[in-house]
């Protein structure tokens, strides 16, 4: 077998003579090639083809031929396998397991991945092994169009333009400017419906006087003594839960689906006791707490993200999103991290029961800041 | 197949017994010999690094495909529901129909999960191979003219493909994207002025509401997946008009492009390329666990996991969230929260416009308005580099502050000292790494320049007679050197006369002042390669003192001397 049995003269002249740098007959704006005078040392021009193994070698062709076809025959068997992995086992991760994993997920995987692998691997083999390798050489033609094709081109665009009278024809011109520009009202106008408007809703939560507030996963109402100093337990309002009326009747939930998710992001809360000592009051709330018991939003007010890392030692709540930091002993002040603001507090008192309620809503929009927030 | 039988084949067309021609008959109705006769046989350079954009192309194939398979069980509501599937831990809960969709998906629908880890993987593949393919034609200079269109389409391609990996790892509606939800609404929150009302449009009302997911489903399946096609399809139609840029070497010049053909080799290669990445994907898929939205939850808006991470690609994002400093300003009953506008939206409109306008910034500096086909090595171009550098330090930093909650623990370290580290480092490290890249790359400059005159350091010490040690230098082999010499020899712009000969004042002499510095900034302390002469004096001055050391020092340190047919080094300054 010739080692040049690839290389075929008629085409690449052909080719060379269609795609010369001459052919296109305009100035090339473009980095030179190197200038010899200039150059320390000169194109060498490409290397000699050096003949692979398989090109000289018949034994070598037959065996690289073989690799590939048994290649791709792996891959079509893994496609049975796969068929069969499909059949055999169960989905889900309770079901069979394979080293741990899922079994039907695993073998899946396998199957497919290595017989995507194995043709992949087959063609390029085929290619490196198998195929020409002779490098051919492609001339460049400049990006831009030849002059005379620019020339034309202007040219047709103008008599097209002049034509139309788009340049002297001002009054229709402009005012079909006008009128496709008014097209963009509509378009914008017809979005309207995509949302209410903000209005007040995000400066109100569901609390007020008088609801209960209650552990948000046992939706049990809270009594004070049910607190250590230092517990801390996420709440939401009772009107979230099937609850107890005022006369002891069973009330159901308020709030469900859509509304319960809207209204949960924004009257989350934390209840927490510490000692009345470790407290700094904020002028103004010292009637807001119940016997070192103080309650805080839970969403942060930096971003929305849900608070929940209470340090009990340091008194300090860390948001997990983005490591903002409140001091619940000092009006919940922001410490540290990026949170600009106080979590807003909820003002607490003991209804005749012995629970604890709220006093009223939030004095100030819970969450991130806004630009009406003010 | 050539024009007469096509033309004949018209002629004779119904006749009976006329074997039928398929490739006649397609031509005689698109015309698509003339295209083919030039395609089929086009030329690709070969190299590893061009490979990665071509990742990025096929991970899309597969996140079409797998991502219409999902199609066919995911539902996009947020309507509630209760899961009674067959994963035995969530059963009974009440959830949003996506999410317990995406449950059946996982656990029971066969090859189910397997679809949606491929579909993930391939995301985060997507992303990182075009970013690792823009930083590979940054590098190299590959933007140059005329390929400053491509990289703009590259840079939306990138931007398009993070939002649409962000709305689809939210879709499941699990408490993990709940939560990126729920930052991406503060984010749109602090938009000054409109912010309440585009985010009441975005989420039909207040936040989650029951309008998102189905929106937010026909953005990430129709809407940006559309732009997409049309953005990737303007990319490749553009490199092939372009022809693919290729690195210097023998025979490899400025107008012509070296390389195998696309039928068979290119067809074989990049076919076969797609499967592989089909099957590394499927084995990640079948084997490597991610995103178990199971073990998150279902959303809800009261509820966090500790060590919550956007996926990767969008961590410099959150870590821009994380050290900002805590500044809002409250006037006229106004509020503008700096501490989330600024680094997440002024950031991100900064970074990538930095993107965009770095073609066109680096050709006006440099006043270079030719088309350039042959790549850069980094260090040839130390301004450049270092600007690269600087900027993947940048974000480099930006993504520690991401995972200081994750970093912290793993390391004992303090997250208030991460984030303070992160909050200077963020100024300074990339100042560093430009001056370190810099004088990186000029020291290798000097290298190559050092070892075209004087050769290669051998290893081989001798002593001479006298007792005195030297180390034997020896030439490189004649592709080496000219490899070593294939980038331009570049002088900064002279510093143009405030007034010319007749005392009249340059137009703009301050712009062009400025870009005269600029230029000489950029330039001015290139360490340029030799020239023939200098290259003939070393070698000559090495010949003279090789004899002057006696011979066997000779016979290795002037072996491209001596022996011409293996170094034909001075040659060059024959010319």
């Amino acid at each position: 077998m010739s080692p040049d049995k690839f290389h075929d003269p008629d085409f690449e002249r052909h080719k060379a003579g269609k795609d010369n740098p001459e052919d296109y007959g305009h100035d090339l704006d473009r980095a030179p090639d190197s200038d010899p005078d200039a150059e320390p040392i000169p194109n060498p021009g490409l290397p000699e083809h050096t003949p692979r193994p398989t090109d000289v070698d018949e034994r070598l062709e037959r065996r690289a031929e073989r690799q590939v076809a048994m290649l791709f025959l792996a891959a079509g068997l893994l496609s049975v396998l796969f068929c069969v992995a499909y059949f055999v086992f169960e989905p889900g991760i309770e079901g069979e397991t394979f080293v741990g994993m899922g079994a039907s997920n695993a073998s899946l995987g396998l199957t497919l991945g290595l017989a995507m692998l194995l043709i992949g691997i087959g063609a390029i083999q085929w290619a490196r092994k198998l195929m020409g390798d002779h490098e051919l050489i492609e001339y460049r033609h400049g990006a831009p169009s030849s002059a005379e094709d620019r020339e034309e081109a202007l040219a047709a665009f103008r008599a097209g333009s002049r034509e139309s009278g788009f340049g002297r024809r001002k009054l229709i011109r402009n005012s079909m400017l006008g009128s496709l520009a008014l097209l963009g009202l509509p378009a914008v106008v017809l979005l309207r419906d995509l949302g209410p408007l903000p209005g007040r809703k995000l400066e109100h939560t569901v609390w007020k006087r008088g609801v209960r507030v209650v552990n948000d996963v046992t939706a049990l109402p809270l009594r004070p003594e049910d607190l250590r100093i230092g517990q801390l337990v996420n709440a939401e309002p009772a009107s979230f839960f099937e609850h107890e009326g005022p006369d002891g009747e069973t009330v159901p939930a308020e709030y469900e689906g859509t509304e319960l998710i809207i209204e949960k992001g924004k009257a989350a809360v934390i209840v927490v006791r510490m000692s009345p000592e470790e407290i700094t009051p904020v002028s103004g709330r010292e009637n807001w707490g119940i016997d070192g018991i103080v309650c805080y939003s839970k969403i942060c007010t930096h971003v929305g993200c849900p608070i929940s890392l209470w340090e009990q030692q340091t008194r300090l709540l860390l948001c997990p999103c983005h490591q903002s930091t409140f001091d619940l002993t000092d009006g919940a002040r922001v410490t540290f991290g990026p949170a600009a603001r106080a979590l807003p507090q909820l003002p607490l008192m003991v209804d005749e029961e012995g629970y604890i309620v709220a006093m009223s809503d939030f004095e100030e929009p819970v969450g991130p800041s806004y630009w009406e927030r003010g | 197949m050539s024009t007469t039988t096509s033309k004949a084949s018209v002629g004779r067309g119904g006749q009976k017994g006329q074997k039928p021609n398929p490739v006649a008959w397609l031509d005689e109705r698109t015309g698509l010999a003339a295209l083919s006769k030039k395609q089929l046989r086009k030329v690709f350079p070969d190299h590893w690094s061009f490979m990665l954009g071509e990742i990025a192309l096929w991970s899309f194939v597969i996140l079409l495909l797998t991502g219409v398979f999902l199609s066919l069980w995911f539902k996009p509501s947020m309507t509630e529901v209760e899961y009674l599937g067959s994963y035995a831990n969530l059963r009974g809960l009440h959830m949003s129909e996506a999410y317990a969709s995406t449950l059946e998906i996982s656990f029971d629908v066969r090859g189910g999960l397997l679809m949606r880890q491929m579909h993930h993987w391939s995301a985060n593949l997507f992303i990182a191979s075009m970013m690792i393919h823009m930083l590979r034609v940054f590098f190299t200079g590959a933007f140059r003219k005329p390929r400053e269109i491509n990289w703009l389409i590259g840079l939306g391609l990138l931007q398009l493909g993070i939002i649409e990996g962000f709305a689809g790892y939210s879709l499941p509606d699990d408490l993990l994207s709940g939560i990126g939800l729920r930052i991406a609404e503060g984010i749109m929150l602090s938009i000054p002025v409109v912010g309440t009302y585009i985010t009441f449009f975005v989420f039909g009302g207040e936040f989650p509401g029951d309008d998102f997911i189905p929106r937010l489903y026909t953005v990430h399946v129709l809407l940006i997946p559309g732009i997409l096609v049309a953005l990737i399809s303007a990319h490749m139609l553009l490199l092939v008009y372009h022809k693919h840029t290729q690195w210097p070497g023998p025979g490899r010049t400025n107008n012509n492009v070296v390389g195998y053909p696309l039928m068979p080799v290119y067809m074989a290669k990049a076919g076969g390329f797609f499967f592989i990445v089909f099957g590394v994907t499927a084995l990640m898929g079948g084997l490597m666990q991610i995103n178990p939205i199971w073990l998150y939850g279902p959303y809800n808006p009261s509820q966090v996991t500790a060590d919550s991470q956007p996926d990767w690609y969008m961590g410099w994002l959150d870590g821009g969230l994380r050290i900002m400093p805590a500044w809002e300003t409250t006037a006229f009953g106004f509020t503008l929260s700096w501490n989330v506008f600024v680094p997440a939206v002024v950031l991100m409109g900064l970074l990538f416009t930095v993107l965009a306008v770095y073609p066109f910034i680096e050709r006006w500096i440099t006043g270079d308005t030719r088309e350039h086909h042959l790549l850069d090595r980094p260090r040839n171009q130390p301004t450049r580099t270092a600007f690269g550098v600087a900027g993947m330090t940048a974000f480099g930093v930006l993504w520690i502050a991401a995972g200081n909650d994750v970093i912290g623990p793993m390391f004992n370290l303090s997250i208030y000292a991460i984030t303070w580290f992160c909050r200077i480092g963020l100024f300074v490290l990339p100042v560093l790494a430009f001056i370190i890249t810099r004088r990186w790359c000029l020291s290798l400059q000097r290298h190559d320049r050092e070892v075209l005159l004087h050769g290669y350091e051998t290893g081989v010490i001798v002593r001479s007679p006298e007792g005195a040690y030297s180390e034997i230098h020896a030439p490189i082999n004649p592709v080496s050197a000219y490899n070593l010499t294939t980038h331009e020899r570049r002088s900064p712009l002279e510093l143009p006369p405030r007034e010319d000969a007749n005392g009249v004042r340059a137009p703009q002499p301050g712009k062009e002042r400025v870009r005269a510095r600029l230029s000489r900034f950029w330039y001015g302390d290139d360490v340029d390669k030799p020239t023939a002469e200098e290259l003939e004096e070393a070698h000559h001055h090495a010949a003279e003192h090789g004899q002057l050391d006696g011979g066997r020092h000779v016979g290795i340190e002037t072996g491209g001397h001596v022996g011409g047919d293996d170094f034909d080094l001075e040659q060059a300054p024959n010319r």
